[in-house]
C-alpha cells in the first residue's frame, strides 16, 4: 500500500488563485461572507468546515459552477493567474483550465477511452487519433489507472469499481491539461484502499496542478495537503499550514471542530 | 475547554489523566520517604518503598497502554494530541522519579548499617527543594499553569547549587578520614539521584507549558552544576 502522507509544503509558494472579499447569495441569503484566500500551484488546500460553511459554495466559484443557480449572486473578485475569472471569462474555456472532481464517481456511459478522449475532443485539442490516443494513454498513466484498464479500453466507464471510476474521472479530468484541479469529497464514496490510491495520486499530481479538496474527513485533510482552510458560518475563520492547524490551531472554533467538540 | 461531542473520548481522556495523576502522587511521595528513611536511619521505611515501586511501574505500564489506544482508536488532534503526548512522556519521567527513589532507599539501607556521617541535614535539605519542585511542576501541568511551570525550570539552578555544595562537602569528608569513604560513596550517589529528580521535574515543568501552549520554553535552562569544572 503506498503511503499517503502528503509532502512538505513549498518554501517560496506561488499564488494561482487570489480570491479577495468575495461575497456569495442564494436569493436573500449570505452564503459566503468577505472571504480571502490564496490558492497556491504546486500545493493541495483542503478546505474544511462543518456542512453549510460554504466551502464547496466557494469551491464552486472557481469554476463558475454557481452560474447555473437562480438567485446565485457573486461578488468580489477571484483572479487565476492575475485575470478575473468571477466575470468575463467563458465558462466553457474556464472548466478547461479548473477541472472537477466530484463526490460520487461520474463517468459517462461510454468506454474508457471515449471517457477519456471526451475532453480533447469536445476543446479541438488533438489533430489525429495518435495524438488522442498519446492523451488517453498518458491520463490513464498519471491517474494511476492505465496498468488495471489497458487490456479493456473498450469496455464502459461504468462498469469499473468504485476506485477505478473516480480515477477514470480524475484522467478525464486532467486530459484537456487543466492547471487547477477541485475535488468535492472526491474519497467518501470509496473503501480505504481506494480511498490510500486515491490520496497517493493526489500527492504526485500536485507537482503539477494547483489542487483544492473539499473534505469531512480530518484526517484526510491531515494527510494529503500542505495548506488548510476552515470555514465556518460562510467565512474563513483560520488558514494556515495544515501541520500547524492540526497541531496547534489559533482559533478556538478551529479546534473545536478538528477535535470533535464543536456542536 | 468543552467536552468533545463523542463523551466515550472524554472518559479515555480521563482515565489516562486520573493514571497520571496518581503516579504524580505516589513519585513525590516516595521522594519524600526516601529521604525522610535516610534521615530517619529506618529500615522498614525504605524497605516499604523499595516495595511499592512495582504499583508505580504497573501504572507507567497502564498508562502507555491507554496511550496507544487513543491514539489508535482517537487519532486525537491539537490540544487533545498535546494531552496524549505529554502523559505519556510524564508517565514515564514519574517512573523514573520513582525509581531514583527506591534507589535511595535502598542505599539507606547499606547506610543505617554503617556509623552515621553528619551530611544527611544538608541532603534533607536538598530533598525538600526537589520534593517542592515537583509538587510546583505537577501542579503546573494539572491546572496548566505556566507561570508556575517557569519558575519550576528557573529554580532548578537552586538544586544545582545545593548539589555542588554537598559534593564538595563529601569530598571533605572522604579525603579528612578514608573511613568515610564508602557511606560519603553511598551519599554522594544518593544527592545525584535527587539532583537527577530535580531535572526531570524541570522536565515535567516544560511539558506543562507545551501542554498549555502548543510551544516550548524559550532559551538554554540556568544551569549552576560545578562539579564538572576541574580546578
Amino acid at each position: 500500500m503506498p503511503a499517503t502522507a502528503a509532502s512538505a509544503p513549498q518554501d517560496n509558494p506561488s499564488p494561482k488563485l487570489i480570491a479577495r472579499d468575495v461575497n456569495v447569495y442564494y436569493g436573500t441569503k449570505h452564503a459566503l461572507q468577505h472571504v480571502d484566500l490564496v490558492l497556491n500551484s504546486g500545493e493541495v488546500t483542503a478546505l474544511i468546515g462543518p456542512s453549510g460553511c460554504g466551502k464547496s459554495t466557494f469551491l464552486r466559484c472557481l469554476n463558475r459552477m454557481n452560474d447555473g443557480i437562480e438567485g446565485c449572486r457573486v461578488e468580489g473578485s477571484i483572479t487565476l493567474d492575475g485575470q478575473d475569472i468571477v466575470r468575463g471569462v467563458d465558462p466553457i474555456l474556464l472548466r478547461a483550465r479548473i477541472g472537477m472532481v466530484f463526490q460520487r464517481p461520474n463517468p459517462f456511459p461510454k468506454s474508457i477511452y471515449d471517457n477519456v478522449a471526451f475532453g480533447p475532443r469536445l476543446h479541438g485539442l488533438v489533430s489525429g487519433k495518435d495524438e488522442l490516443d498519446e492523451i488517453v494513454v498518458g491520463s490513464l498513466r498519471r491517474a494511476g489507472l492505465y496498468e488495471e484498464v489497458k487490456d479493456r479500453l473498450d469496455a464502459i466507464g461504468t462498469g469499473l469499481s468504485g476506485g477505478q471510476q473516480q480515477r477514470l474521472c480524475i484522467a478525464r479530468a486532467i486530459a484537456v491539461s487543466p492547471e487547477v484541479i477541485l475535488m468535492d469529497e472526491p474519497c467518501s464514496a470509496l473503501d480505504p484502499i481506494a480511498t490510500a490510491v486515491v490520496e497517493e495520486l493526489i500527492d504526485e499530481l500536485r507537482e503539477k496542478y494547483t489542487i483544492i479538496i473539499v473534505t469531512h474527513s480530518m484526517q484526510q485533510a491531515a494527510r494529503i495537503s500542505q495548506r488548510t482552510a476552515f470555514f465556518h458560518l460562510g467565512k474563513v475563520i483560520e488558514t494556515g499550514l495544515t501541520e500547524q492547524i492540526f497541531t496547534n490551531p489559533r482559533e478556538k472554533l478551529t479546534q473545536g471542530y478538528i477535535t470533535g467538540r464543536f456542536g | 475547554m468543552e467536552p468533545h461531542i463523542v463523551k466515550s473520548f472524554d472518559e479515555a481522556l480521563n482515565t489516562l489523566h486520573a493514571q497520571v495523576s496518581r503516579m504524580g502522587i505516589l513519585a513525590e511521595h516516595q521522594l519524600g520517604l526516601s529521604v525522610q528513611a535516610l534521615v530517619d536511619r529506618n529500615d522498614e521505611l525504605a524497605a516499604q518503598i523499595v516495595q511499592s515501586d512495582a504499583e508505580i511501574d504497573a501504572l507507567e505500564a497502564a498508562a502507555n497502554d491507554q496511550v496507544i489506544r487513543v491514539l489508535a482508536l482517537r487519532a486525537p488532534v491539537a490540544d487533545d494530541l498535546r494531552v496524549v503526548i505529554t502523559a505519556l512522556k510524564i508517565a514515564s519521567t514519574l517512573e523514573r522519579i520513582a525509581d531514583y527513589a527506591a534507589n535511595i532507599a535502598k542505599r539507606s539501607i547499606v547506610l543505617t548499617a554503617m556509623p552515621a556521617v553528619p551530611t544527611v541535614r544538608p541532603l534533607q535539605r536538598l530533598g525538600k527543594l526537589v520534593q517542592g519542585l515537583l509538587a510546583d511542576a505537577l501542579t503546573a501541568y494539572h491546572e496548566g499553569n505556566t507561570e508556575l511551570a517557569l519558575q519550576v525550570w528557573t529554580r532548578d539552578k537552586e538544586v544545582d547549587e545545593q548539589y555542588s555544595g554537598l559534593f564538595r562537602e563529601l569530598l571533605t569528608y572522604m579525603m579528612e578520614d578514608s573511613r568515610n569513604i564508602t557511606p560519603c560513596s553511598h551519599l554522594l550517589f544518593v544527592a545525584k539521584n535527587i539532583e537527577r529528580i530535580g531535572d526531570h521535574a524541570t522536565n515535567i515543568a516544560e511539558m506543562a507549558y507545551f501542554l498549555a501552549t502548543g510551544g516550548a520554553i524559550e532559551g538554554a535552562r540556568p544551569k549552576n552544576d560545578t562539579t564538572l569544572i576541574h580546578d
